[in-house]
């Protein structure tokens, strides 16, 4: 019993999946770091994506990595 | 042995902190400043109405908040009014090449590591948190828009009348 809850303690917090906080963006707000490299022309690639297959969001998460939208 | 690894293991688990609100005191910090190295923090600024600015050189709106905050400072920096800037910067070079772009006469705090947002459990970037006389928050302000100005002045003006 008290070996299987240690597993699972163990395995819970050997998780290495973490949260990026808002105040460690700088690297990820790099323009390398982007899908393309002009935020202008994937936006209305975007757009027009969407308005072609009747669908929209789901793209991609707003902002560019501020955090702060 | 098991215990100690089974509260080592839950210890992990539980590391979210509390965020500061609104009517609590501000936690205390002690940074270095940019330029002199010279270790700064809250406890200088006693009995003033002071600014909390926590800021990175790639944070968009930064690019129009430091300018802005500059005049406020300048403006009202007589009646008791600082701002303390905390840049959070990995590379410091970075804050450096963006100062030089958009200057600023108020203190500038290095925290490359990011302790002091850690601590104020900040919401996004950039992050301001209004500090009153008495040290107390009296306001959070979360991203920054050219139109939020006259608001953040006339509550700089509102807490630069209390006692």
């Amino acid at each position: 019993m008290m070996k299987s809850i240690l597993t699972i303690a163990l395995v819970a917090s050997l998780s290495a999946c973490t949260t990026v906080k808002p105040w460690e963006r700088g690297y990820l707000a790099k323009n390398t770091m982007q899908g393309s490299p002009i935020a202008q022309k994937s936006a209305l690639d975007r757009h027009v994506f969407f308005a072609k297959e009747g669908a929209s969001g789901g793209g991609k998460a707003a902002g560019g990595g501020c955090g702060c939208n | 042995m098991l215990r100690s690894l089974l509260l080592a293991a839950s210890l992990g688990l539980s590391s979210a902190a509390m965020a500061v609100g609104v009517g609590e005191k501000a936690p205390s910090f002690s940074l270095p400043t940019l330029g002199s190295g010279q270790s700064m923090g809250l406890s200088k600024y006693k009995g003033r109405v002071v600014y909390v600015d926590f800021w990175a050189s790639w944070c968009g709106p930064c690019r129009e908040s430091l300018p802005m905050l500059n005049e406020l400072r300048n403006e009202l920096k007589r009646k008791g009014f600082e701002v303390l800037a905390i840049n959070l910067d990995e590379n410091t070079d970075d804050a450096k090449a963006f100062l030089k772009q958009f200057p600023v006469s108020y203190p500038v705090l290095l925290d490359p590591e990011g302790r002091i947002p850690e601590k104020y459990e900040l919401p996004g970037m950039p992050t301001s948190f209004m500090i009153d006389k008495k040290g107390n928050v009296a306001k959070i302000h979360v991203g920054f828009k050219a139109a939020d100005m006259p608001q953040i002045r006339k509550d700089v003006i509102k807490l630069l009348k209390q006692r």
